[in-house]
């Protein structure tokens, strides 16, 4: 009888000691998505994982509500904040609605920062972006520049001519342009993000330019139209087309090899890096303008005057990496 | 099966009514408060974060709005009329509170705007479904269309973000310590909503209606009038609700309150009123909605993915309903 109390008060305080260290150690963040079930979350959560590994004492709790609602979303962060997690790390369903909720969490002392589809100033500490203008605007050269090793014409497929985002990508393209020699840009037209008349303006490139060696579309409809036209035209190989893509919808292309590469964030690693932020922001890096924060094996993130950072170049898909990336989005 | 022969086997008609005891005991009130304390006692087991005054406080929100929608929603449906488009009428009551913010307009007259528009909305309905007589689904999952449809042709893809703080204090407040203002309205609310159907002519026209409308006419009760009535007064809650959640979020957008009438919905039938009207409890509302509120509070303290939340709403509404009926059935052939 003695024993076994003896043994059970034991084990009673041992577990009761485990408990409390392993709570008094793992700093819990969460990582709060639009909606539970989306692939490109999911991958993100991988990313998560891979950083709460490499702290060691991490521990990610993975969330969100059923559908994209900001009103589901603040019953999640609701529960968080109760919980009193140390971090939350959101992509927001609306960068108003949530807000009030986040600046609740933060006068609780949480760490709250965004990712991915922003929150408003007051209601995070910092925003990380996936990509910038200027990194996108030069990762979609240097693609078409690393396949052509001899120059030669290029010409861009963009969405609409009023789109702002594709607008900005190709001002801070044609900027960098005098970086790469030998690469001439002799035209920019607009499918307007429809599949048909992207595809009906790549041929006129075709058509129009005989000596084309790349058609670049920052616009994943666009990409994809282009890449059907030179399939279509037998010019694999002597046309390459690369641009902005979705891995799901680029699959064929890459395989076929109208495509050798295109860009688009990589969620992993934007969730790996969401996570590393919201450690370090939680064991005290300031996230003043200008602060750089380290973010692990994707090196550190400076604010500007708004708090927010872009995490890196576009991560290049190929057919090194294309079926792996293919059926997470 | 009982032997069709068999005398004792007649229709189940009651020749007396029960103790007043036993009624409140048999109850469907009291299978919610069981239902209710069990949730209550599995969360504080489950979770050690369950049992703190504020992280309740924090989890009325999850149903105070809802609930006060609820309430007008039971008498519509212990009326036989339903009302779908709710959740639009907040939109459109959200998007008016922006436009009157916009035109400069104070707290209080931003308040008055939402309100405004919720009871029009109702009125809107209510011409529809009491003056020309059309079946109130078809209409309301018309307006439910139209209202936000208003909404997203006034706004677009922009949202109003700029409302004044002092209207934070609707869906942010406190009154006192951890009782926040939307708490106090869903309790006045309950009252007034209990007393209006439980304890005045008004209400007892109201299940006359839900359990033969024709013969309520014929005994003189107005009924185009009451459900009139009825449909403004749901208008009305939805108007005072869109106050709480725009005042909460601090912000409008088209999408806001997306799918909340069927959350009311289900609350209402959990209350126990019945779906086919003639029937129910302001008292169950009230149940249904701490048990909704406690069931996603709960498995949100759990990080529980939404989708088993669900999955565990149905399955509660179903056995909630199912089980009672069940043991009735058992019970008269027995």
């Amino acid at each position: 009888m003695s024993i076994l109390k003896k043994i059970l008060t034991s084990a009673a305080v041992a577990t009761a000691l485990m408990a409390t260290t392993a709570a008094a150690e793992n700093v819990k963040i969460a990582i709060v998505v639009k909606a539970l079930g989306i692939g490109f979350f999911e991958a993100a959560n991988k990313g998560a994982e891979e950083a709460a590994k490499e702290l060691g004492d991490v521990e990610i709790i993975y969330t969100g509500p059923t559908d994209t609602t900001a009103e589901g979303q603040i019953e999640v962060l609701n529960a968080l904040i109760a919980q009193g997690v140390d971090a939350i790390a959101i992509s927001a369903n609306d960068p108003d609605a949530v807000a009030p909720t986040l600046q609740k969490a933060m006068e609780r002392g949480i760490t709250v920062i965004s990712w991915d589809s922003g929150v408003a100033k007051e209601g995070r500490q910092m925003h990380l972006n996936p990509s910038s203008s200027a990194l996108i605007g030069n990762t979609i050269i240097k693609l078409a520049a690393d396949n052509m090793p001899d120059g030669g014409d290029v010409a861009i497929l963009s969405a609409t001519s009023t789109s702002t985002n594709q607008n900005i990508w190709i001002e801070e393209a044609k900027k960098v342009l005098p970086n790469y020699p030998g690469i001439n840009l002799v035209a920019t037209v607009y499918g307007d993000d429809l599949a048909d008349k992207s595809y009906r303006e790549a041929q006129g490139l075709i058509a129009t330019y005989p000596n084309l060696k790349a058609i670049i579309a920052p616009t994943t409809v666009g990409i994809l139209a282009a890449s059907q036209a030179v399939t279509d035209a037998g010019l694999i190989g002597k046309v390459n087309v690369t641009g902005l893509g979705l891995p799901s919808e680029m699959a064929g292309a890459v395989e076929s090899g109208a495509t050798v590469s295109f860009a688009i964030w990589n969620p992993i690693d934007l969730g790996y890096a969401a996570t590393m932020l919201a450690y370090n922001i939680k064991k005290g890096a300031t996230t003043e303008a200008g602060a750089s924060i380290p973010m692990g094996r994707m090196g550190a993130a400076t604010l500007d005057e708004n708090g927010e950072a872009a995490m890196s170049d576009p991560f290049t898909y190929d057919k090194s990496n294309i079926a792996e990336f293919k059926s997470i989005f | 099966m009982t032997s069709p022969a068999s005398p004792s086997v007649t229709r189940n008609v009651p020749d007396r009514l029960q103790s007043s005891f036993t009624r409140g005991v048999r109850s469907w009130e009291m299978l919610l408060l069981v239902v209710l304390v069990l949730v209550f006692s599995a969360n504080s087991f489950a979770s050690p974060y369950f049992l703190n005054v504020w992280n309740l406080s924090d989890a009325t929100f999850n149903f105070t709005e809802k609930a006060m929608i609820a309430f007008a929603m039971a008498m519509l449906i212990i009326a036989g009329e339903i009302d779908l488009s709710v959740a639009s009428i907040i939109a459109l009551a959200s998007t008016a509170m922006g436009l009157a913010m916009t035109a400069g307009a104070d707290t209080p007259m931003i308040v008055a705007a939402g309100i405004a528009t919720g009871v029009a909305c109702g009125a809107v309905n209510g011409v529809f479904v009491a003056g020309f007589g059309l079946p109130s689904i078809v209409v309301t999952i018309g307006t439910m269309s139209l209202f936000r449809g208003i909404s997203f042709i006034i706004l677009g893809d922009q949202a109003y973000t700029n409302y004044p703080k002092s209207l934070a204090f609707f869906g942010q407040g406190y009154v006192y310590w951890v009782f926040s203002f939307e708490l106090l309205l869903f309790v006045l609310a309950a009252i007034a909503f209990y007393i209006l159907l439980h304890r005045t002519s008004f209400g007892r026209s109201v299940y006359a209606i839900g359990n033969n409308a024709t013969a309520a006419q014929f005994a003189g009760l107005r009924v185009v009038r009451i459900r009139f009535i009825l449909f403004l007064l749901t208008g009305l809650m939805s108007g005072i609700a869109a106050v709480c959640l725009t005042s909460r979020l601090g912000s409008t957008r088209p999408s806001i309150a997306t799918g909340m009438e069927l959350e009311i919905v289900t609350m209402v039938v959990l209350g126990g009123v019945n779906i086919l009207g003639g029937s129910g409890r302001i008292l169950g509302v009230v149940l249904a909605a701490l048990i909704m509120g406690c069931v996603t509070f709960g498995f949100g303290l759990l990080n529980v993915p939404g989708i088993v939340m669900s999955i565990f709403l149905g399955l509660l509404l179903i056995s909630v309903i199912a089980i009672p009926r069940l043991l009735a059935h058992k019970f008269k052939r027995a």
